[in-house]
């Protein structure tokens, strides 16, 4: 399959079920709303290290918003519920407690129990305050700009993390614009983030490594450096190769992003120095959802 | 199918107790049932179509009409359905209503909505005293819910009410929020002297200062309290002032209290 010059590998992209929220940060205005969003989300590329993986799904009017104010709409993923419930509890009370005039809210009304306010009450000291408004419940925290407004509980569902996609350029430059035009089409849409800087992963991996220590290392086959020394997936015309690995609330969603995200890249095409596009799998032996290329882009 | 409507052949001269009158309790039975309920009066008791022309059949949707003030616990511990009173109800309106809604068009009696967990009451007219308070013995009030009162309330408005939000589109009497454990009353009017006494927790929303304030009560300044647009969006579109409230004007006078019981409630003067 080839389209605007593109190859399309056979492959497929594996992902994972994981545990995905959504939460509504309100503020003053869109600056503090997305200091608070971007504080919350940050460190969060890869559950192998940072705990989850987040990022913003989109900026809401005030309008949207529950309280009437600017907000962000962030997702964040983790592996287990155990995990995210975790992850919440520190990262709403260490990066948006302590934001000067912030709100937070769920942002998703029906599944499993998240938190929130529900902790971080405690931080009142006795003075905090609970109102239920409308049927939900909410905490209002004494901190020292006026009041924390938090949702008592968030709501987690069932997600899908780890879908991706490849894009094998001529030149560094060009796979990087390449994922730079997909990612701005990708962050249109709803129910999905990109998690990695700026959405785009250089360091792709493999399962394992010489080392005992670590379960995985770099994606040797795709280092255009180690061409002629490994087994490589590269011809000598690949200089580069960047991935974007996106989390999605529905397998549905992560379908979609990587059919957007990929026909951006297409639009490019040969012609742009965008060579092929792949994807990252495991041979289908460890992830639950597998996103065939050409299927997607059929 | 009509509404099951009970009109009173004449209004009676004691208490009448209507608490098994209501969607809930007369859910099946057939009409010819629903009249040979025996229902108390003084000393005597009577057959329901001795006291009320009974017509219609529709258990979920009930009506009184007639002088219906002294017809006790209308309503009262229902679970859904719809009860509409055509003029003024007796005491007890709404004691412990579970679900569903309650209409009275004109007043109602003393200890509206006592003990109610959840449904909502909407009276056109006036509450008497202690309307979602607790009635001697209990030890909460009202304990959610929405009571909509459209006239004016009477002294000890919210007594020891535990949650739920009580909008009042008049005046209320004294002591209104006394012995509050949680919960929201709005005022849209005046407010007679010494709110808040024995206050725990909760929220008093007042247009304007009491006239007579206890000493306990502490002044905190003037702030944005971001709940307020959660609440009177919640609000929008009711009868009566609040239901049109700017949901942006969050600013408010903060007062605490009752410190005189350690309490932690607030009034809040809109500005």
């Amino acid at each position: 399959m080839i389209i605007n010059g593109v190859a399309i590998d056979d492959t497929f992209a594996e992902a994972f079920g994981m545990r995905g929220i959504r939460l509504i940060i309100t503020a003053y205005n869109e600056t503090w709303a997305l200091h608070s969003a971007n504080a919350l989300t940050g460190f969060a590329t890869s559950v192998i290290a940072c705990g989850a993986e987040a990022g913003i799904e989109r900026m809401m009017s005030p309008d949207e918003t529950p309280d009437g104010r600017p907000g962000v709409s962030v997702l964040v993923f983790a592996v287990s519920s155990k995990e995210l419930i975790k992850q919440i509890e520190r990262r709403v009370g260490q990066c948006v407690l302590t934001s000067p005039t912030s709100a937070i809210f769920a942002g998703l009304d029906e599944g499993d129990p998240v938190p929130m306010g529900k902790t971080l009450r405690y931080f009142g000291d006795g003075f905090q305050t609970s109102k239920q408004i409308a049927g939900k419940r909410y905490w209002r925290i004494p901190v020292m700009d006026g009041e924390f407004l938090v949702q008592d509980t968030a709501r987690m569902v069932k997600a899908v993390g780890g879908g991706n996609f490849l894009v094998l350029a001529d030149t560094q430059v060009q796979a990087l614009e390449a994922c730079e035009a997909a990612i701005v089409d990708m962050r249109k849409l709803r129910e999905i983030v990109m998690p990695f800087p700026g959405g785009v992963v250089r360091s792709g991996s493999k399962v394992g490594s010489k080392y005992k220590a670590l379960s995985a290392s770099t994606n040797d086959a795709f280092c255009p450096t180690l061409r002629g020394a490994t087994k490589s997936e590269l011809d000598e015309r690949i200089g580069a190769v960047l991935e974007i690995v996106i989390d999605g609330l529905t397998d549905a969603s992560v379908k979609k992003a990587m059919e957007v995200g990929m026909r951006a890249v297409c639009r490019i095409g040969a012609a742009g120095g965008i060579r092929r596009l792949s994807a990252g799998n495991y041979g289908g032996k460890l992830g639950q959802f597998q996103y065939h290329l050409r299927e997607i882009l059929k | 199918m009509s509404a099951l409507t009970f009109t009173l052949r004449s209004a009676p001269a004691q208490r009448v107790d209507a608490g098994m009158l209501t969607p809930t309790a007369l859910a099946g039975q057939a009409v010819s049932d629903i009249a040979a309920i025996m229902l108390k009066l003084g000393k005597r008791a009577l057959r329901a179509d001795e006291l009320f022309d009974i017509a219609g059949d529709d258990t979920t949707d009930i009506v009184f009409r007639g002088d219906c003030s002294k017809l006790e616990r209308i309503g009262a511990g229902m679970k859904s359905g719809r009860v509409t009173v055509d003029g003024d109800a007796g005491p007890y309106v709404g004691q412990g209503l579970l679900g569903g809604t309650i209409t009275v068009a004109g007043s109602a009696g003393a200890f509206c909505a006592t003990g109610m967990k959840g449904g909502r009451i909407d009276i056109v007219g006036n509450v008497g005293e202690s309307a979602g308070g607790a009635i001697p013995g209990e030890m909460k009030g009202m304990a959610g819910g929405l009571l909509l009162v459209g006239g004016n309330a009477g002294d000890r408005l919210g007594d020891r009410m535990r949650r739920g939000q009580i909008l009042v589109g008049g005046n209320a009497g004294d002591y209104c929020g006394t012995r509050m454990i949680a919960g929201t009353i709005a005022v849209a009017g005046t407010l007679g002297a010494y709110p808040a006494y024995g206050m725990k927790r909760g929220t008093l929303i007042l247009n304007a200062l009491p006239a007579q304030m206890l000493p306990t009560i502490v002044d905190c300044g003037a702030h944005r309290l971001g709940f307020l647009s959660l609440l009177y969006a919640s609000w929008k579109g009711l009868p009566g002032p609040f239901g049109a409230l700017d949901a942006s004007a969050c600013t408010v006078r903060r007062y605490m209290g009752d410190m005189a019981v350690g309490g932690r409630g607030e009034l809040l003067v809109r500005g």
